[in-house]
């Protein structure tokens, strides 16, 4: 489709570009920034979004509150991020505008649906007079196109009555914004055929929305410039474009395949969580079953039961649903049976921000339990990387017999992003044997099961599941006895079982790859360290600084507990080391404690995830002088 | 798992290596009796057979089985038994646990697991009062009930465990009482039999923070008069000679008369395998506590899908129209390009 570009147009060729889509809730922005990215992903571009939605399904129409944002960069080479400053801002009402136009870059472009610039929807934006008319964006360029018009009288002859013709204004905007950056129209005409294939009155009004809008572009003479953005030269391999939470749901049924028992989800309903129990319910085939219970606690509770059964078992949740499983968390630590809990994080305290992303769970997952409840932490670094920290950590659970918490938070949930399709047969076999024999003898010199005698080695106990005979034992949240696991409220034996239980988990250090560095390792005069989703931003901050001339490594964990064996030594290796958190400074406080390092903390809490901007700033501050901070 | 001969067991077989630590002459050990008696009969392997409870007096059940079994969380037991039992259809799976423990903090639990008919045996102890915490009210007490808590008495309106079961769409509901071993084996055979989940209230004495609760309707000298014997197929009629018998008065609530060949025609015939529970929800409601003459037997027995077997049927409908899971074809499942 490169040749649609008129020959009046100067076409000019970009390494980048950052859009955002903006519009009322029911504009269908999310939609139209997935499609423009799975036709860049298809294309061939690098790419990286960012969904940001509010967290009320609909809330009032043309209100600031209303407003649905999606931003996405594409570029021909390797990004790690949804990009800082938009270079266009595509509004289609003036609340949208209003709230979306202090993002884009000085003299940015600004594609507004001029038919909603009307005085009822100026007036709901809190604009006393058109920023169209009084010179408010001369800053920028403007483009006013009357989507709403144009895509009415399109439709007019489809049949299409023009309430439902209104609707597909979305696709003018992407038809449009196609025409402008070259994007292959093939990918979304076909896409509107399959979706809308049993509503085809639905199917036409949006192709013929698309078309418009791109025609619009190619004739109306306002644009004087298209742009090329080329496909990334990317390592080889077969890719598709994926969020986080779609990765993390392969992730646990490829777990299943690869543990060979079944898959289990208890389940119930919370944002940015839900996707995966979605997505896991559609894959019974593979033996997944998926339980959505009454709460949060009958579905970590159902989870731990289908663990004793001997299922990979797994339960989601997000913000408040953390909480409520933790003493169901604390049972698991207790009869050391495997399971998977995996936290979404999004902003809190509370109700917090449901739909905006936060990385505030981190001391929860270590120390959200009464007494004495060490377990293992994985944290997925970027949407793709989901699947395989979604095999991690139940690798871990199974191998250690232990409930391991997964963290991911809403930006890895909802961002896309090229993922390589891994090779099946290269993925580890995670299997782990259930117990079958006794394993001692009592004092009679009779064969017996000891549920709590423990590998050597890795310190796990047997996983003899129901059904297995000869093997039948009790479990319970009360203290057990060494080897035995009889109740036991013996001083001595209380401290050993903590001690053994501590041991356990501090020993998975030898079992987990050393800390993951980037950047100048041998000669930095910084190191960041990060954790989770802020592996992007991190990335693409410390190239902007090492471009300057500044010496700075990159340390980013997908294991906080433990720590890699090594993290000690990379942390000391460096003058000096800040730690950006989504959170006030979490990971910060840790590793001071732990290693008595002078990690600075630098945090951000706005339900964003940090700009490469934003780290880029940090780094230099820390290297100057001026000591990190808060944002 | 694989002989067809379940081999032959004694109460000695099924009983742990642990010694019962409930404080002498509770009831509960009338119920481990029972039940340790009855599961040699019941075709069951020990292996095959699970206990989970919760946290009480009743809770420790699990420990003296020589099964398998998970004392887990105060509340959780029919949460935690739902997911062994989706996991695992192959299991004869018990849940254990008292007043407080299921109505109280797991009473959300209970009202899920009854109408998803998740196939579990659930017996219900009820002594009416928080043992292993030292003699608070319950919420099974009567109102007024002096404990430790409420010095004036306490003010909340009890559960009647077998009408909130039956509202809780229940597809079988029975009550009994630790002085009558028999008729608790057979309550709770009854319960195991039923596909689907089956909830067994059992009158059970706490000598020591609530002693003699249920005597005056269990004590066997009252029982003929206190205790409406419910019998399927029978007219519900109970007294030393069944001179009593229960009625519909004229707005539809049970009542209690005197029978005589005049209102003998019209005494209720109990059929607890009927489609629509009002009539077994009338009976519930015949008394309000262990004072006057309270039904026991099974209220209700209907089938409905088992909630496993119905999970496990989309399963296997899910292999056989889109084929065993094949994790190349999921992960290729959305639109690729290759470079
Ligand atoms: S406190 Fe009551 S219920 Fe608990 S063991 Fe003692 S007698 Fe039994």
């Amino acid at each position: 489709m490169t040749d649609t570009a008129s020959a009046k147009t100067e076409v000019r060729q970009l390494d980048s570009v950052i859009v955002r889509f903006a519009g009322d809730s029911g504009d269908g922005m999310q939609l139209t920034g997935d499609r423009f990215s799975n036709a860049s992903a298809l294309f061939g571009n690098d790419l990286a979004t960012l969904p940001e939605f509010p967290a009320e399904i609909r809330a009032p129409q043309g209100t600031l509150a209303g407003v649905s944002a999606f931003q996405l960069q594409v570029a021909s080479h390797d990004i790690t991020t949804p990009g800082d400053a938009p270079n266009v801002l595509v509004a289609m009402n003036p609340a949208a505008l209003k709230k979306e136009v202090h993002r884009l870059e000085p003299g940015g472009t600004i594609i507004v649906n001029e038919d909603s610039f009307e005085e009822r929807n100026l007036s709901k934006a809190g604009y006393a007079e058109s920023p169209l008319d009084d010179h408010s964006l001369d800053a920028y360029q403007l483009f006013r196109v009357p989507m709403t018009t144009i895509t009415k009288e399109v439709c007019k002859d489809l049949g299409v009555k023009p309430r439902d013709a209104e609707r597909s204004k979305n696709f003018f905007a992407l038809g449009l914004v196609s025409w402008l950056y070259h994007r292959p129209s093939d990918t979304t005409l076909d896409w509107i055929q399959t979706k809308f294939s049993r509503l085809p009155n639905v199917a036409a009004a949006n192709t013929a929305a698309y078309k418009a809008g791109h025609a619009f572009g190619e004739t109306a003479e306002l644009f004087h410039v298209s742009y090329e953005v080329r496909p990334a030269q990317l390592p080889p391999g077969t890719y598709t474009n994926i969020d986080g939470n779609t990765a993390l749901s392969w992730g646990l049924v490829a777990a299943g395949q690869l543990a060979k028992v079944p898959v289990f989800l208890g389940s119930y309903p919370i944002t940015p969580a839900s996707d995966i129990l979605h997505e896991l319910s559609k894959h019974k085939n593979f033996g997944v079953r998926t339980f959505q219970a009454e709460d949060e606690i009958a579905a970590v509770g159902s989870a731990l039961g289908a663990a004793y059964g001997g299922n990979l078992a797994v339960t989601t949740t997000s913000g408040p649903g953390v909480a409520l499983k933790g003493e169901t968390i604390g049972l698991a630590v207790s009869l050391e049976l495997p399971l998977l809990v995996i936290d979404i994080q999004r902003g809190g305290p509370s109700t917090g921000l449901p739909t905006k992303t936060e990385a505030s769970d981190l001391m929860m997952a270590m120390y959200g339990r009464h007494g004495e409840a060490p377990l293992p932490i994985v944290a997925a670094y970027s949407a793709a990387q989901c699947f395989e920290a979604a095999i991690e950590a139940a690798r871990i659970a199974l191998k250690y017999r232990t409930p391991v918490i997964l963290l991911s938070d809403g930006y890895l949930a909802n961002g896309t992003e090229p993922w390589v399709l891994p090779d099946v047969d290269s993925l580890p076999d995670i299997s782990v044997p259930f117990a079958t024999d006794t394993n001692g003898v009592d004092d009679d010199g009779e064969p017996v099961f000891y549920p709590y005698l423990r590998d050597p080695v890795t310190l796990a106990r047997p996983w003899a599941i129901p059904g297995t005979s000869g093997l039948m034992h009790r479990v319970g949240g009360i203290e057990k006895e060494d080897v035995t696991g009889n109740i036991s409220y013996d001083p001595g034996n209380h401290q050993l079982m903590t001690d053994l239980r501590q041991a356990k988990i501090a020993g998975i250090a030898d079992d987990i790859p050393a800390t993951m560095t980037a950047g100048d390792i041998d000669d930095a005069d910084l190191l960041v360290l990060g954790w989770g989703s802020t592996w992007g931003s991190i990335t693409a901050g410390m190239k902007r600084a090492r471009a300057e001339g500044h010496k700075v490594a990159h340390a980013h964990l997908t294991h906080l507990n433990p720590f890699p064996a090594d993290l000690g030594d990379v942390l000391l290796r460096y003058p000096k080391v800040i730690v950006p958190e989504m959170n006030m400074g979490q990971l910060s406080k840790l590793v001071r404690a732990e290693y008595l390092v002078d990690a600075a903390s630098v945090t951000k809490v706005m339900g964003q995830p940090y700009t490469a901007g934003e780290i880029y700033t940090a780094i230099v501050d820390a290297l100057t002088g001026e000591e990190g901070g808060n944002r | 798992m694989t002989d067809v001969v379940v081999p032959e067991t004694s109460k000695t077989d099924w009983t742990s290596d642990q010694e019962p630590r409930w404080c002498p002459g509770c009831g509960d050990y009338s119920i481990l009796t029972a039940i340790q008696l009855m599961m040699p009969e019941m075709g069951l392997r020990r292996e095959d057979t699970v206990f989970i409870s919760g946290i009480g007096c009743a809770a420790r059940f699990p420990y003296y089985m020589n099964t398998y079994g998970m004392h887990s969380i105060h509340g959780r037991s029919p949460a935690i038994a739902t997911g062994l039992a989706l996991a695992r259809p192959d299991l004869n799976i018990f849940v254990v646990g008292g007043d407080g423990d299921m109505l109280s903090i797991g009473g959300n639990h209970l009202i899920h697991v009854l109408r998803r008919n998740v196939n579990l045996t659930i017996l219900l102890f009820n002594n009416q009062i928080y043992g292993l915490t030292k003699g608070q009210y319950s919420p099974t007490s009567e109102i007024g009930k002096v404990t430790k808590s409420t010095p004036l008495g306490s003010l909340d309106e009890p559960f009647n465990p077998v009408s909130l079961a039956l509202g809780a769409e229940a597809s079988f509901v029975a009550r009994t009482h630790d002085m009558d071993r028999q008729h608790m084996q057979e309550m709770i055979r009854q319960a195991h039999d039923h596909d689907g989940s089956a909830l067994v209230e059992v009158f059970q004495n706490c000598n020591v923070f609530n002693d003699g609760a249920f005597g005056a309707i269990t004590k066997k000298a009252h029982r003929a008069e206190m205790l409406i014997d419910l019998q399927a197929g029978q007219p519900v009629r109970f007294g030393p000679d069944l001179n009593k018998g229960v009625v519909l008065d004229p707005s539809g609530c049970a009542t209690i008369v005197d029978v005589t060949p005049e209102n003998e025609a019209s005494v209720i015939v109990h059929d607890p395998s009927h489609p629509d529970p009002s009539l077994s929800f009338a009976l519930s409601r015949l008394s309000s506590g262990p004072y006057e003459p309270t039904p026991v037997g099974v209220f209700r027995s209907v089938r409905r899908p088992d909630y496993a077997g119905e999970v496990s049927r989309q399963l296997a409908n899910a292999q056989d129209t889109k084929g065993p899971g094949d994790l190349g074809k999921l992960l290729n499942s959305r639109p690729t390009w290759t470079v």
